[in-house]
C-alpha cells in the first residue's frame, strides 16, 4: 500500500482577505450544495435531540457553569491535573507556545527512537501543525480518523472541526483512494472505501511506535483524560503503540469527574445529533506492571498559546468555555455558504472568527471578526452559552480602535484614521443643527446624482442598489404636519 | 519547561479571579421499570444486537447464535479472558465446540499481536453493567480481561446483567464511586464502530469491531 505522505502537510495557501476568498468559495456551487446538505442534515438531528426545551435549558445552565467554573480557578484547576497525572504516572509538560509544544513532542518521540506516530483525531496538532514539523525532523505523523485519513491524502486542510472532510463527495474520495492506494478499485460504495481505510491504517496501527491524541475535557479531580469518539481510532492510538501523547489546550480542564456527564451530552448532542458518541474513553495512567496492553508511557503537553492572555480578560475569556461541537458552524448562514477552507484557518465558523484573530492576533486574521452577519444563530445554538456575537463586536472595535490595548494582540490593527475623521464629521453634524439642515438639504440635491462608482460608495454598490434619496426629508415632512423643534 | 509552566500559571494568577457560579441543580433519570427495555431498544438503535439469556445458559446460546450465521468457519477463532469467571465458564461449556476455536489473552500485548490484529474473528468481555439513558455498556478494563479485547476484533460479544443497569453515567459514577479510583481506562461502548466522514453515509467498523452483539444476563 502507499501509506499517506506523512511529511506532505498542506500548507496554507497564499494570504488573502477573507473576501477574497469568500467570492472564489461562493461561485463554487458543488461546494455550496456540498455544504447545505450537511449543515441542514446536522441542524435537524441537533433540533431533535433538544425538543424538550425545557430539559435543553436546564442542561445547557449546568454545562455553561461548569465551564466559568473552571476557566474561574484555571491555575489552580491545571496544577491539581497535574499533581493527579503524575500520581497517575502520566508525564506532564507544559508549552507557552505552538512551538515548543512541537518540540517538546518531537523530543519525546526522539528520545523513545519513534520514526511514525499514529494520530487520533487532534485540532490542537493542526493548531501547531505538528505533523509539518515532525515531517522535518523525519517522523511520520499518519492520520488516522477516517475524514483526516482523506484529507491527509488529498494534502488539504480540514474544512470542519467535527467532520474534517465534509467537502468532500463519495466521488472525490473514491478517486483519491483509486489514485493513491495501491490495488484499490475506483468504487463509489461507501462501505467497500470505509473498509479499504481500516485494512491500510490497521498496518499502521500495529507498525506505528507511538499514539497521538488530542482531549475532550481533562479531569482536574482524578487526572483523567476523557476522549469522545465514534470510529475506535482514538482508543486505537492510545492502547495499542508503546506510547501515548496526548496534547491538549490548558482551557480543557474541569473539576470534577461529575462535570462530565453533562458536557458529554451537550457535546454529542449539539455536534452530530448523537445520544452518546460509539466510544468515551476516560484515560487514568500508563499501563500498570501487571496489565496486558495499553501504552508503558504517557504524555500530556498543556498548551497556552495565547489562552491566558484571553484569560486575562473577563469578557473575551468566555471564548475560552467552548468544547468544540462546532453548533455554532453548521449553523451559521455564512458558513454554510462559503465552506470551511474560505477562513484559511484552523479553527473555521463562529468559534473560530473568535478565537483565530485572538491566537493570531487582528493585525493578521482581523477580518475573521467581520465575517459574520451577526444574525445570533451562533449565540443561540452554542451549548455553553457563549455570547459570539457580542465576541465578534467587541474584536471589531478592538481592532479600530486609535489606542492599542493590552487585552487583544493586534489591537488597533485595522484603525484607520479615514474612517475615525468621517465619524467625528458625522457626530458633529448630528449635533449641529444648523449644519445638519444644510447637509441633508444638499444630499437631497446631489446625492441622488453622485456617481456609484465613487470609492468608498462603490464598496456598498457593487452588490446592493445605491440608496435613493426621498425628495422631501423626514423632518420637512413632520413640520408640515405641525410637528415642531423642540 | 518550567519556565513555561510558571510564566503560564503566574500570567493566569494575575487576572482576576471572575465570577464562580454555583452549579444550578441538573438531573436526568430513567425510572427503574424502563432501564433494561430503553436500554436494549437503544442498543439496537445504535445498530447493537441484544440477546437475552440465563445466566448459565449464555456460552450455548452464543454457539447457536454463532452457528445460526452460517459458514462457521468466516468467523474464526474467539478470544476470551481465562482469568475470569465468565472465560473459565465460556471455556468449560465450548471445551468440546469444534466450530469456534478460543485464544486465551494471557499474556502481554507485544507478544500477541499479530494474532490480535489478524488472527481473531470475536472476542467475549463482561462489563461494569450498562447505562440505559443512552444505551451504553461500561466497561473497565483489568489485567485478567485487557483492553483491546473490545477493540480488536470484528465483532465483540459483551456480557452484562440485568442488574447492573444505571439510569444514567452519573448514577454510575456516583453509585461506584468513580472518583475514589479510576483505572488506566474506563469505557463506554454504545454500539459497534462507526463513522460517518464521507457524504454523512454511516459505515461500521471502520476501526473498532464492525458487530456488536450484547448478550443481556438475567437470572
Ligand atoms: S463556540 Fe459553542 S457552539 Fe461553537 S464549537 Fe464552541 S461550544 Fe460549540
Amino acid at each position: 500500500m502507499n501509506a499517506p505522505d506523512p511529511a506532505a502537510t498542506t500548507a496554507s495557501p497564499p494570504h488573502a482577505s477573507f473576501a477574497a476568498r469568500a467570492h472564489v468559495a461562493l461561485a463554487d456551487d458543488g461546494l455550496r450544495r456540498k455544504f447545505r446538505r450537511a449543515m441542514d442534515g446536522l441542524m435537524t438531528k441537533r433540533a431533535a435531540q433538544f425538543a424538550d426545551t425545557e430539559a435543553w435549558a436546564s442542561l445547557r445552565a449546568r454545562g455553561a457553569a461548569i465551564r466559568r467554573r473552571a476557566l474561574a480557578r484555571l491555575p489552580e484547576l491545571l496544577e491539581q491535573l497535574e499533581a493527579n497525572c503524575r500520581k497517575n504516572g502520566i508525564t506532564v509538560h507544559w508549552a507557552e507556545t505552538s512551538a515548543e509544544a512541537d518540540g517538546i513532542i518531537e523530543g519525546i518521540l526522539t528520545r523513545h527512537g519513534v520514526r511514525t506516530i499514529i494520530k487520533g483525531k487532534s485540532m490542537v496538532s493542526e493548531e501547531i501543525h505538528l505533523n509539518h514539523f515532525l515531517g522535518e525532523h523525519g517522523i511520520g505523523a499518519i492520520e488516522s480518523d477516517l475524514g483526516e485519513f482523506v484529507i491527509q491524502l488529498a494534502k488539504e486542510t480540514p474544512s470542519h472541526i467535527i467532520m474534517p472532510c465534509i467537502h468532500k463527495s463519495k466521488e472525490d474520495v473514491a478517486s483519491l483512494f483509486e489514485a493513491k492506494i495501491d490495488g484499490q478499485p475506483y468504487t463509489e460504495d461507501v462501505d467497500v472505501l470505509t473498509a479499504t481505510a481500516r485494512r491500510v491504517l490497521r498496518e499502521q496501527f500495529a507498525a506505528a511506535d507511538a499514539g497521538l491524541s488530542g482531549v475532550n475535557f481533562a479531569v482536574a479531580e482524578t487526572g483523567t483524560l476523557c476522549l469522545v469518539e465514534n470510529e475506535g481510532n482514538g482508543r486505537l492510538s492510545t492502547t495499542l503503540p508503546p506510547l501515548h501523547v496526548a496534547v491538549m489546550g490548558i482551557e480543557k480542564v474541569v473539576e470534577q469527574l461529575e462535570d462530565v456527564p453533562p458536557l458529554l451530552s451537550l457535546l454529542t448532542r449539539s455536534a452530530t445529533g448523537q445520544t452518546i458518541t460509539t466510544y468515551v474513553n476516560f484515560i487514568s495512567g500508563p499501563r500498570k506492571t501487571d496489565e496486558q496492553d495499553g501504552p508503558r508511557e504517557v504524555h500530556l503537553v498543556l498548551l497556552d498559546n495565547g489562552r491566558s492572555r484571553i484569560h486575562g480578560d473577563l469578557q473575551l475569556r468566555e471564548t475560552l468555555a467552548c468544547i468544540r461541537c462546532g453548533a455554532c458552524m453548521n449553523h451559521c448562514p455564512v458558513y454554510t455558504r462559503v465552506g470551511g477552507h474560505a477562513y484559511d484557518a484552523v479553527y473555521p465558523g463562529p468559534i473560530g472568527k473568535i478565537l483565530t484573530p485572538q491566537i493570531e492576533g487582528l493585525g493578521k486574521a482581523g477580518d475573521l471578526a467581520h465575517a459574520s452577519s451577526l444574525c445570533g444563530a451562533c449565540g443561540e445554538v452554542c451549548p455553553v452559552a457563549i455570547p459570539i456575537p457580542d465576541l465578534l463586536v467587541r474584536l471589531r472595535r478592538e481592532a479600530s480602535h486609535a489606542i492599542p490595548s493590552s487585552s487583544v494582540m493586534g489591537a488597533g490593527a485595522q484603525h484607520s484614521a479615514v474612517e475615525d475623521w468621517i465619524w467625528r464629521g458625522w457626530r458633529w453634524m448630528y449635533a449641529t443643527p444648523l449644519f445638519y439642515r444644510l447637509a441633508t438639504r444638499m444630499l437631497r440635491l446631489i446625492g441622488n446624482r453622485l456617481p456609484a462608482s465613487l470609492p468608498m460608495l462603490r464598496d456598498w454598490t457593487r452588490v446592493r442598489a445605491k440608496p435613493q434619496f426621498a425628495p422631501r426629508s423626514l423632518h420637512d415632512l413632520a413640520r408640515d404636519r405641525g410637528y415642531h423643534d423642540e | 519547561m518550567n519556565n513555561a509552566r510558571s510564566a503560564i500559571l503566574a500570567r493566569l494568577r494575575a487576572t482576576p479571579q471572575g465570577m464562580l457560579p454555583a452549579l444550578p441543580e441538573w438531573r436526568t433519570d430513567v425510572p427503574s421499570a424502563e432501564r433494561l427495555d430503553r436500554f436494549c431498544t437503544l442498543l439496537e438503535a445504535s445498530h447493537a444486537e441484544v440477546v437475552t439469556s440465563a445466566s448459565q445458559r449464555w456460552p450455548a446460546l452464543l454457539a447457536e447464535r454463532l452457528k445460526a450465521r452460517g459458514n462457521t468457519g468466516a468467523i474464526g477463532p474467539v478470544l476470551y479472558a481465562p482469568g475470569t469467571a465468565h472465560g473459565r465458564q465460556l471455556a468449560e461449556a465450548w471445551a468440546d465446540q469444534p466450530d469456534f476455536p478460543l485464544v486465551a489473552y494471557d499474556r502481554p500485548v507485544e507478544e500477541l499481536k499479530e494474532t490480535l490484529v489478524h488472527g481473531v474473528g470475536a472476542a467475549v468481555t463482561g462489563t461494569m453493567g450498562g447505562i440505559a439513558e443512552t444505551g451504553s455498556l461500561i466497561l473497565w478494563p483489568t489485567r485478567d480481561e485487557p483492553r483491546l479485547m473490545s477493540l480488536l476484533p470484528p465483532l465483540h460479544i459483551a456480557l452484562v446483567d440485568a442488574g447492573a443497569l444505571y439510569g444514567t453515567l452519573t448514577e454510575a459514577m456516583i453509585a461506584c464511586d468513580w472518583a475514589a479510583g479510576m483505572p488506566t481506562n474506563a469505557l463506554l461502548i454504545s454500539g459497534p464502530s462507526k463513522t460517518a466522514d464521507i457524504e454523512q453515509t454511516l459505515a461500521y467498523g471502520v476501526h473498532g469491531p464492525k458487530e456488536l452483539m450484547v448478550i443481556v444476563l438475567d437470572p
